[in-house]
């Protein structure tokens, strides 16, 4: 009973990570119809940035500052330099070019810094605080859930409250409309890109210090994960991305606590599969594919 | 319901362009229109020339065997297995649109299958042609299964969310073999017997010419029958659903199955190419079916021009060939272990990747495209497929396919461009 | 070329906002085949509306889309308010005071009447002003106000045209191309429509551009009337002459 508690709280965290991951692939899919399969890479690239500048200043807030920076501009630089020349009459050719994103960024990382797996430090401890007698949450978990759900409170402001929120939905949703109404779409688009880019890059970052550490691949798994919420939660949702997030995190604790960690890969493809199978728009789909 | 009947409509129904926006798009209205006539009128005769390019080709094949060393010939057997499942791959990226990131599992599939019945046979006593050829056909019919349930949940599915559970499959292709382990083996893999070269060749030809030999032949036979599946209604139904899915629903073409059968045809192949891949090796492991190797199949289809038997082979060649090359020129550099280690691994990863990008934002039929439509004389327009060469003429006409690209293109305008 | 362009952005810019003349020289649009449009010459004077008529397929969309810059001319001139639009971007000719409402209603399906019209509005006014300009549309079309909240694809055709029209007027353009507002519209809501365009050129002095098929509609507030066939320009007459001379009316417009 302690154990599922416990097991339960670390899902939950996790699962913020995922969740913003996730969103950070429905934003890059509302704003440009492009599942964006280079995200964990590029993620990676900027974990790699706060590493170093965690390294030289000894702080892990300039670090984090950094991999938000660096987040953003890997955004632009792909969107600018390479996605934009996906072919918009093939749906096929954007992955294909974010797959060729993957493979560039991967590589590059592993001939400058070598595939070795660097442990990174946590901010906080990792050990889980004891309530009555229960471990329940580590104080890291703890700052990860806040910063993750804060962060998409923070977004879902964005885009509801505010005229840049208005014109990167409207230019998602009816581009053509957006700019016979004047909307700069296709800077909208780059926004898209920069502002999902640079929450990805969070997510990893908070990812990787529980995990064995930073490797070109560290992400690869956060991608599939956080790919399955998108898919369970609806491409097109937001709140289903957070609500996808926090039930995949759970689903992965469980299965990795009760079963083992090998288990895991094949618990997120059987659900990707029956997800896709039974409704292939995702859990939330018909509710909540609307709002926000 | 007959193909005459569903195929002649699919033809106009190709999307409109608009009502009256502009001129129609050479790009919509072209490739179906051509694809739809031609293999009709030639079906007939088409057969028969298949087989004998094939078999031409392939026994060019079996002549360059003895003019190269056996390392070059160890080459071209890995070539060749690679090339089984590069052919299935650009059919069924370059004929039904559905993008698979997860062939590499599919080879492994039909490398366990093709190990574990080898492994039943030798303990059983069966060797030799016999074995091999029954372990092949486990081999087919397990990534026949894995493929058909695949494509089962990929014919509901659209673009992304395929890519994504193929993706997703081989990442969790190494815990299926940790938790199955008492089968597979784990990471450690399964090891075969060594087949070694038939008593009666045994003075004639080393062992690597042997195994190429085995090779260009399954390849030849696999290939063989994919070229005939495209050229024949079955492709005709493919490219139809791909063209236009609805329309193709309305003429009575049964979209789903079209895709299931497409995606269970591509495995089988991959999954021969997984069994001799194995039998090449004498192993199967998931090391060496990683996320990876996938991607580097999707390298060679793109690379080579999509939808392209040709392209797959000579994409087939470049990935396992620039590798080895990268490998050596960077051996001839006098660099540190370190740097070296750092370089062979992942050097040729960047160059592909590279060559990726450029060749699909900015070439599109990929190396295909650069060589004479008809490559072979008007004789054999249909030619298909060996080993040596996928010649496909048929192909250059059919295969405007998927990633066309409009360099620099604003979104919206794009029924007007050029 | 770019100099010029920044000039021509410029002069736009700069220009109040009242009517502007929009005019079309020898516009010629599409490749290769048959044009679509074949050296089509319209001249919209500021603060008149023109009829814009023709069968289904004779170019009237065509003709619209490739003022908004949506297509590209093949050749020939868009000329707004004494400036040639060659090289402006579509953001850039909406941002100057030209406005489209497409064909179809093109509500955004998923935003709210209210973020649908602040978005028409919002490259002109921010905050309070912005806010003020919904209003005012909302006074102008009162069944948008009882349904602020509702998402565009919860919203009747009459609504979303209304919806659609507010939105291109919200920011006060100076020419306002218009696709088939009458299309599958009750005859009320038709005159509602026509009512308001009508009282926008008297009172602010608007350009219009109205394609329609619904010809004793768009007659009845027209002053003037082109009638294209087959993308060529083949009358261009006052609307009293159209709507009064039945001989006329049956050679052009076939009734």
């Amino acid at each position: 009973m302690d154990r599922l508690l416990f097991l339960l709280a670390t899902g939950l965290a996790r699962g913020a990570i995922f969740a913003l991951f996730a969103l950070a692939l429905v934003l890059i899919w509302r704003a440009a119809r492009v599942v964006n399969f280079a995200q964990g890479a590029m993620a990676v690239v900027a974990v790699y940035v706060a590493f170093a500048v965690t390294g030289l200043t000894g702080s892990y807030w300039i670090g984090l500052a950094s991999a938000l920076v660096a987040g953003g501009l890997m955004g632009l630089v792909v969107e600018r330099g390479v996605m934009r020349f996906a072919s918009h009459a093939s749906p096929l050719s954007g992955v294909i070019i974010a797959i060729g994103v993957v493979m560039v960024l991967q590589s590059a990382l592993g001939i400058a810094f070598g595939s070795n797996t660097r442990p990174m430090e946590a901010p906080f401890s990792e050990s889980p605080i004891v309530i009555g007698g229960v471990p329940v949450l580590s104080p890291y978990d703890l700052f990860v859930l806040i910063l993750a759900v804060g962060l998409m409170g923070v977004l879902a402001l964005l885009f509801t409250r505010t005229s840049l929120g208005l014109q990167l939905r409207a230019s998602a949703f009816a581009p053509e409309v957006s700019r016979l109404l004047g909307v700069r779409v296709t800077r909208m688009v780059t926004a898209g890109w920069v502002l999902a880019s640079a929450v990805g890059a969070l997510a990893a970052l908070l990812l990787v210090p529980t995990e064995l550490g930073l490797n070109p691949h560290s992400a690869d798994m956060l991608f599939v994960s956080a790919f399955t919420v998108a898919v369970v939660g609806g491409l097109d949702s937001p709140p289903g991305a957070l609500i996808g997030g926090l039930a995949v995190g759970v689903l992965i604790s469980l299965v990795t606590g009760y079963l083992g960690a090998t288990v895991a890969p094949i618990a997120v493809l059987v659900l990707l599969v029956a997800v896709l199978l039974v409704r292939p728009g995702g859990l939330f789909a018909t509710t909540e594919a609307r709002t926000a | 319901m007959s193909a005459d009947t569903n195929a002649r409509p699919a033809a106009s129904a190709t999307p409109p362009a608009g009502i009256e926006a502009a001129t129609p798009s050479p790009r919509t209205s072209g490739p179906l229109t051509t694809s739809i006539r031609a293999p009709r009128e030639r079906r007939r005769r088409s057969t028969p020339r298949l087989l004998v390019t094939a078999l031409v080709l392939t026994l060019v094949a079996i002549g360059a065997t003895f003019l190269l060393d056996p390392y070059r010939n160890y080459q071209f057997a890995l070539i060749a297995a690679t090339f089984c499942a590069t052919a299935g791959l650009t059919l069924l990226i370059g004929l039904t649109g559905q993008l698979s990131l997860g062939h590499a599992a599919l080879m492994a599939a039909g490398g366990y299958g093709y190990a574990l019945t080898a492994n039943a046979l030798t303990d059983a006593g069966v060797d030799g042609v016999p074995r091999f050829v029954v372990s092949l056909a486990a081999a087919a019919a397990a990534s026949a299964l894995l493929g058909l349930l695949l494509g089962l949940a990929a014919a509901r599915l659209k673009g992304p969310y395929l890519s994504g559970v193929t993706l997703v499959l081989v990442i969790a292709l190494p815990a299926f073999t940790s938790v199955f382990s008492g089968v597979f083996r784990g990471d450690q893999g399964v090891q075969i017997a060594y087949d070694g070269v038939p008593e009666v060749l045994r003075r004639i030809i080393a062992v690597e010419q042997w195994q190429a030999w085995v090779a260009i032949l399954v390849a030849a036979v696999f290939v063989t029958w994919l070229a005939a599946l495209r050229n024949g209604r079955a492709g005709l139904r493919m490219r139809a659903v791909r063209d236009d899915e609805t329309a193709a629903r309305l003429q009575g073409v049964r979209a789903g199955r079209v895709k299931v059968l497409a995606f269970t045809a591509s495995s089988v192949t991959a999954g021969a190419g997984g069994a001799v891949l194995c039998f090449v090796t004498q192993s199967v492991s998931p090391g060496a079916y990683t996320l990876a190797f996938s991607l580097l199949l999707l390298v060679a289809v793109v690379i080579g021009g999509l939808g392209s038997l040709l392209g797959a082979f000579l994409g087939s060649i470049v990935i396992v060939m620039l590798p080895w090359l990268i490998q050596t020129a960077t051996g001839a550099l006098d660099l540190s272990a370190d740097a070296a280690q750092r370089l062979t691994g992942n050097l040729p990863v960047l160059v592909f990747g590279v060559l990726l990008i450029v060749v699909t934002a900015a070439w599109p039929g990929g190396i295909r495209a650069t060589l004479p439509k008809r490559l072979f004389s008007k004789r054999m327009p249909r030619a298909a497929a060996a080993p040596a060469a996928g010649p496909d003429a048929a192909v250059a006409a059919d295969s405007d396919l998927e990633p066309r690209t409009d360099s620099a293109a604003e979104p919206i305008p794009t029924t007007t461009e050029r | 070329m770019s100099a010029e362009r920044t000039d021509a952005r410029g002069a736009l810019r700069a220009a109040e906002r009242t009517g502007a003349e929009l005019r079309l020289e020898g516009l010629t649009v599409g490749y290769g085949g048959a044009p679509v449009l074949r050296g089509v010459d319209v001249r919209v004077p500021a603060g008149t509306i023109v009829a814009l008529l023709g069968a289904n397929g004779a170019g009237k969309t065509t003709l619209l889309r490739t003022v908004s810059g949506l297509l590209p001319a093949a050749s020939g001139r868009i000329v707004f308010d004494g400036v040639d639009l060659a090289g402006v971007s579509v953001e850039d000719r909406a941002r100057a005071g030209l406005a489209q409402v497409p064909e179809g209603r093109s509500v955004v399906a998923e935003l709210t009447v209210d973020e649908n019209l602040r978005l028409g509005g919002l490259q002109r006014f921010r905050g309070r002003r912005l806010t003020a300009a919904v209003d005012g549309i909302y006074g102008m079309f009162e069944p948008l106000a009882r349904r602020r909240r509702a998402a565009g694809h919860q919203l009747s055709g009459g609504e979303r045209q209304m919806l659609a029209l507010g939105r291109a007027i919200i920011a006060e353009p100076r020419v306002l191309l218009l696709d088939e507002p009458s299309l599958g519209l009750a005859p009320r809501v038709v005159a509602q429509i026509m009512a308001v365009l009508r009282g926008l050129r008297d009172e602010r002095g608007l350009t219009v551009l109205l394609a329609e098929q619904n010809v004793t509609s768009a007659l009845a507030v027209a002053d003037h009337g082109v009638v294209l066939n087959l993308g060529e320009v083949v009358a261009d007459r006052p609307a009293e002459d159209l709507r009064t001379d039945s001989a006329l009316r049956h050679a052009y417009l076939g009734f």
